[in-house]
């Protein structure tokens, strides 16, 4: 049949054609079913740029949406991002990072308590006055065994908090009283240095008693769910696509407020999609840039900024008795001969990161001025032979012919690889110690630390709150995250003296105490404090970045037309 | 008919229920645990989380507890969006992952049709070369790259033109489903390329074809009512899997573009061990590819007067 095969393939394309015509049409009617089924699940076109200076608003991109706002249960970085721009606390961080009257206009903080004014032009959303009930409320809420907040701890300081959240002493019994509308009055368990560094946290947020029990259990759980005292609220929340802050014209300090919205319309943890959306113009800001897209920034002459994200990042050991890791000659042997300015600079290789030398970060103020000036992280000489003869004792009191293997356990992500991978080398050729490295996914690696199921581990802490005591509690032998679980008598009773002590000498020196022991007993080896960098549109002008507090921070920022 | 559908559906709800039962063995199988959090938390506060997930009691009375809210319909709470049920999960982020999947089908489908009969009716000629090039890509290409490199060229286009064409990212308007539906329905858009392409070339040899052409029909009538009818048979057959797999596997794409899909709450709800979200998302996804599987047989019934259902 060759003669009809050619004019077969002919026709048959026409028909083709004819095909393709009637999908076309049915294609169109498709997608005009789609797009109103789109518009239903997302947010309609969004036509704005990355900044609209006449109608104030900006455009971003966050990583994930808030799990839920319920500021008892609030514990990731998003949640208090977002719930630092629609709440207020009694005290706020300003655009310099220092505390400021939020609700409260004046306190006072003595031995056994405080008190707190609050003033009379805070507002809810709803236009009701913010009282001290509302604060009384959050915080009996927060701390209730049912509530089931995982930062309830951070209430502890509160007279009888911690035996309430534990169930034996009745939720009544807790030291907070709100004495009428204005004042607050607040018990404490014990003498209490940092209670204003505390009240700013988000779990101090208030809530009104009414409208929470209104929402049925489901305060926070969508836009409509929520009361808001903060810059700004919140007006749209579609989830997984949409979140839209507007101003709070209830906001008793609404003149601060420059921007009037800010616009959410992208959620993805992929930083190289949020870097194509910042090529287009459709976002202002990437507030996190990892190393892949290092290159590209630097290509595009973009003007990189950076700043402390206030966490330290160490090696842990640990100190159970049945892993070698327990033996100080072999810590030390390590410690003589880790570099973490070699990592930083040869492995890590991002601006804005610093070699640790202790587990108290540079940024955390002293007595007068910066702790670490006050009181100097004690210095380490790298000896390669030192930590030899070390590592020759370690094994004699381990009773070991050859060195020993240790099991190093890191996180999935590429960063922590690479890092696992230099300290594998680096035991490996200078010490003789292999080291097998344990990636996990991160509830795994969580779980393999609690269970101390490990000889290393990679390990970063970030602070809660801006008081040295956030890093000296760590290593306490009680405290849930010192997994190695190291334990030390005279480290415990200087962390009881800094949590008690109201004299920031006696502290101070007690934290200077508790550095010391850290790196005589090398009880960690630390390895970098962490910094970002990020990328902004020049025309955006303001936002705060920080190590303690919702970051970043937009309440403060501007737009300039001509920068 | 009726009495075969029927006995598929009953076979249909028997393996739905072992797909529960083996998710929820193997959820609770994995190392790690659901409650555990960066910051570690003391006894008390973990006993209270442990009563508030109902993790307190014995892993069979979970499992009896568990069955019994979802034969009523109930998915529970979500462990990390805490005031959120897994039914408001679903029901808020499937139609995303749909509305997607649908149109990645009819790409995929449709070109895949197409191409395919071309390839076939030019086999071995230029245009057969380039589109079974394109194909092999197509297939072994993996999603994410695709879906980054289709992103940056959007980005390099809008740049060209001045103002945005197509957006980068986003969920919201037809437009922002046109580049990630591709994306999405390219590799089975491949693959159906190569069903196709060889199902048509083994049909124009059959003899009824033969038999077709000398009785005289036009070819343009033999192409339609003859090779593509015979030859789309295969297609349909992987199209239901193929349904299922591109509406739940969206994941890469959904990421990229930023489309708060179904997808992502799967994957992300395994990594954080959310159990009532895996769970939720596993029984729904397997019902809805059981499902899937049994329409394209019944539909088989109707377009292959060969098979008969009993």
């Amino acid at each position: 049949m060759p003669d009809v095969s050619n004019s077969a393939t002919r026709s048959a394309s026409l028909q083709l054609v004819w095909l393709s015509i009637a999908a076309t049409l049915g294609f169109a009617l498709l997608m005009v079913l789609l797009s109103w089924a789109s518009a239903l699940t997302g947010s309609g076109p969004s036509t704005l740029n990355a900044i609209d200076a006449e109608s104030g608003t900006l455009t971003l991109q966050l990583s994930t949406e808030p799990p839920q706002l319920d500021s008892t249960r609030a514990t990731d970085s998003v949640s208090i991002m977002v719930l630092g721009h629609v709440m207020e606390g009694l005290l706020r961080f300003d655009a310099n990072n220092q505390l400021v009257p939020g609700v409260a206009e004046r306190w006072e903080i003595r031995e056994d308590g405080a008190t707190f004014w609050l003033r009379e032009d805070a507002r809810w959303s709803d236009g009701l006055p913010v009282t001290a009930h509302d604060f009384s409320f959050a915080w009996h809420t927060a701390l209730a065994p049912e509530t089931a907040s995982e930062y309830a701890f951070i209430l502890y300081p509160l007279k009888n908090a911690e035996a309430i959240n534990t169930g034996s002493l009745p939720i009544d019994a807790l030291g907070v009283h709100a004495v009428n509308d204005r004042v607050l009055e607040v018990e404490f368990e014990q003498p209490l240095a940092y209670f204003e560094e505390l009240v700013a946290f988000p779990t101090y947020n208030p809530i009104r008693e009414d409208f929470y029990r209104n929402r049925d259990g489901r305060y926070g759980a969508d836009v409509e769910d929520l009361l808001y005292n903060g810059p700004f609220e919140m007006t749209v929340w579609v989830h997984g696509a949409h979140l839209r802050l507007e101003k709070n014209t209830h906001y008793w300090d609404h003149e601060r407020v420059r921007l009037n919205v800010i616009d959410i319309p992208y959620f993805t943890t992929d930083t190289t999609a949020a870097l194509n959306l910042y090529k287009d113009g459709q976002i202002a800001i990437v507030d996190y840039l990892g190393a892949e897209q290092l290159d590209e920034v630097l290509q595009q002459r973009w003007e990189l900024q950076r700043f402390g994200d206030g966490s330290v990042w160490f090696l842990a050991f640990n100190f159970d008795p049945s892993r070698v890791t327990s033996n100080w000659h072999l810590r030390k042997a390590l410690q003589l001969v880790t570099d973490p300015s070699e990592l930083v600079n040869r492995i890590i290789k991002m601006p804005g990161n610093l070699p640790g030398e202790s587990l108290f970060p540079v940024w955390l103020q002293g007595i007068d001025g910066f702790f670490r000036q006050e009181y100097p992280a004690p210095q380490i000489t790298l000896d390669a032979d030192a930590a030899r003869e070390h590592l020759r004792l370690a094994m004699e009191e381990l009773g070991l012919d050859e060195p020993p293997s240790l099991a190093l356990l890191v996180d999935d992500t590429p960063g922590a690889g690479r890092q696992a991978e230099y300290f594998q080398n680096l035991y490996g050729t200078q010490l003789g110690i292999d080291i097998r490295i344990d990636r996990q996914i991160f509830k795994q690696r969580l779980a393999k630390m609690q269970s101390q199921d490990f000889d290393l581990a990679t390990y970063g802490w970030g602070p809660d709150f801006a008081d040295p005591l956030t890093f000296g509690e760590l290593f306490a032998s009680w405290n849930p995250n010192n997994n190695g679980r190291f334990s030390n008598q005279a480290y415990d009773q200087s962390v009881r003296l800094a949590q008690s002590s109201l004299d920031p000498r006696i502290r101070m020196d007690a934290f200077g105490r508790q550095q010391e022991i850290l790196s005589e007993e090398v009880a960690l080896i630390p390895n970098y404090e962490r910094g970002r960098v990020y990328i902004k549109d020049r025309r955006l002008q303001g936002v705060v970045r920080r190590a303690v507090g919702p970051d970043p921070d937009f309440t403060n920022a501007y737009i300039v037309e001509n920068p | 008919m009726y009495a075969y559908a029927l006995k598929r559906l009953i076979q249909g709800v028997v393996t739905v229920w072992f797909i529960a039962t083996a998710t929820f063995i193997a959820m609770h199988s994995v190392p790690g645990d659901p409650l555990l959090n960066e910051r570690g938390v003391n006894e008390e506060i973990r006993r209270n989380l442990e009563e508030r997930y109902g993790l307190d009691r014995p892993i069979f009375d979970q499992y009896l507890i568990y069955m019994s809210n979802m034969v009523k319909g109930d998915f529970g709470i979500s462990f990390t969006q805490q005031n959120r049920s897994v039914n408001d999960i679903i029901r808020e982020h499937f139609p995303v992952s749909a509305a997607l999947g649908v149109l990645a089908i009819v790409f995929a489908g449709l070109g895949g049709v197409l191409w395919g009969a071309l390839t076939a009716l030019y086999r071995n000629r230029l245009p057969d070369v380039i589109v079974m090039f394109l194909v092999i890509l197509g297939i072994s290409v993996p999603s994410f790259v695709i879906a980054a490199l289709s992103q940056l060229a959007l980005v390099g286009l809008n740049g060209f033109v001045g103002f945005s064409v197509l957006p980068v990212a986003g969920w919201g308007s037809i437009l922002h489903m046109l580049i990630p539906s591709l994306v999405l329905g390219l590799g089975t858009m491949a693959f159906l390329t190569r069903l196709m392409r060889s199902s048509m070339l083994e049909i124009v040899n059959a003899d009824f074809i033969r038999t077709a052409y000398s009785k005289g029909l036009p070819p343009t009538r033999v192409f339609i009512k003859h090779q593509l009818r015979n030859a789309i048979l295969p297609v349909i057959t992987v199209l239901g899997p193929a349904i299922a797999a591109i509406t739940t596997g969206g994941f890469v794409v959904e990421l990229v573009f930023a489309i708060p899909g179904l997808g992502r709450f799967f994957v992300q709800a395994v990594q954080q061990l959310d159990y009532t979200v895996i769970m939720g998302t596993t029984v729904f996804y397997g019902a809805f590819l059981v499902f899937m599987v049994i329409a394209v047989d019944l539909l088989y019934g109707l377009i292959d007067p060969r098979v008969r259902l009993k």
